[in-house]
């Protein structure tokens, strides 16, 4: 199974990079950009015996050390691999 | 004095921390291993130095948090034991929840490196009692991660409680946007736990400590701490 993970500021905190991008977005013509934000993206591999117990751990890993939760949300999704 | 400097892989500060506590102000100073639990009853201070612990991958602190030695310093922490975190120190204990809060990237996207000048915002702890009529101390900082952030709500906690420790200012101790280098909220540059045995700052007082120097505003923040041990 691979776990396919997005790491997002929250609404509100200051995103330095997300800010400069849209700026450069905006100079570029894209007027229709209202804002950006940058994030990470993370892919696990995992070996779970079911999409339940993975959906669980992967939560788990998130809340514990992948996202800092006091600025940073997640979400993920679980595809299944060969 | 008897002092602990923790270790971690890609601490680079720990030896300057190390220099001024034994051999400027003649303290006992020990060294403290990441990967070791260590039994820290006997010490006074335990120092988390700045540096880049495990290439602030992730984020500056995420990974360092979950070094063993972080359990002996929890434990330590929680029976009243001083705990100073220094740039990367300061950010390792807010991940660890320690202290509360996080650092973000400067507002400037840049890595900056200068003197700063912060005003003393509480004088009435363990890190600043020696401060006495001195209410501005010039310290540099060097971080890229170095912008702090915590709800209003919350920050208007801190306030409450005495918290917030020190801010950036100019030199006569305005507190202003223009004095604000990184873009910290409430331009805090250090923050304390509730009960102040634990403090983080982003400034280096080590950098600044040794007399060889022309400025040793740094020193105040040590010799309080003898002084209150």
């Amino acid at each position: 199974m691979l776990a396919q993970i997005h790491v997002t500021f929250k609404e509100g905190v200051l995103d330095p990079q997300g800010k400069t991008v849209h700026h450069a977005l905006n100079d570029l013509g894209y007027d229709e950009v209202l804002d950006v934000n940058i994030g990470k993206y993370l892919e696990i591999k995992l070996d779970s015996a079911s999409e339940e117990e993975a959906e669980i751990r992967v939560r788990e890993m998130c809340e514990q050390l992948l996202a800092n939760t006091v600025i940073e949300s997640f979400r993920f999704t679980l595809v299944p691999t060969e | 004095m008897k002092c602990g400097i923790v270790v971690f892989p890609g601490s680079n500060c720990d030896h300057d921390c190390y220099h001024i506590l034994k051999h400027i102000l003649n303290q006992e100073t020990h060294w403290l291993w990441h990967k070791e639990e260590a039994s820290l009853e006997s010490f006074d201070l335990v120092v988390l130095p700045g540096g880049f612990s495990y290439g602030d991958y992730l984020r500056a602190g995420a990974i360092a948090r979950f070094s063993p030695i972080m359990n002996s310093i929890t434990r330590f922490a929680k029976n009243g034991g001083k705990v100073l975190g220094i740039c990367n120190g300061f950010q390792i204990l807010l991940e660890c929840g320690l202290l509360p809060g996080v650092l973000i990237q400067n507002q400037s996207r840049k890595f900056i490196c200068k003197n700063v000048f912060v005003s003393v915002d509480n004088p009435d702890t363990a890190f600043t009692q020696n401060c006495g009529e001195k209410n501005v101390l010039e310290i540099p900082i060097a971080h890229h991660q170095g912008s702090y952030y915590i709800d209003p709500h919350s920050l208007g906690q801190l306030e409450e409680n005495g918290q917030i420790i020190f801010r950036y200012c100019d030199t006569n101790g305005n507190v202003s946007a223009e004095s604000n280098p990184n873009g910290s909220v409430g331009s805090v540059a250090g923050v304390a736990n509730e009960q102040k045995n634990v403090m983080g700052m982003m400034p280096h007082p080590e950098r600044c400590a040794d007399p060889l120097w022309s400025r040793i505003d740094g020193q105040i923040i040590f010799q309080s701490l003898i002084s209150n041990s």
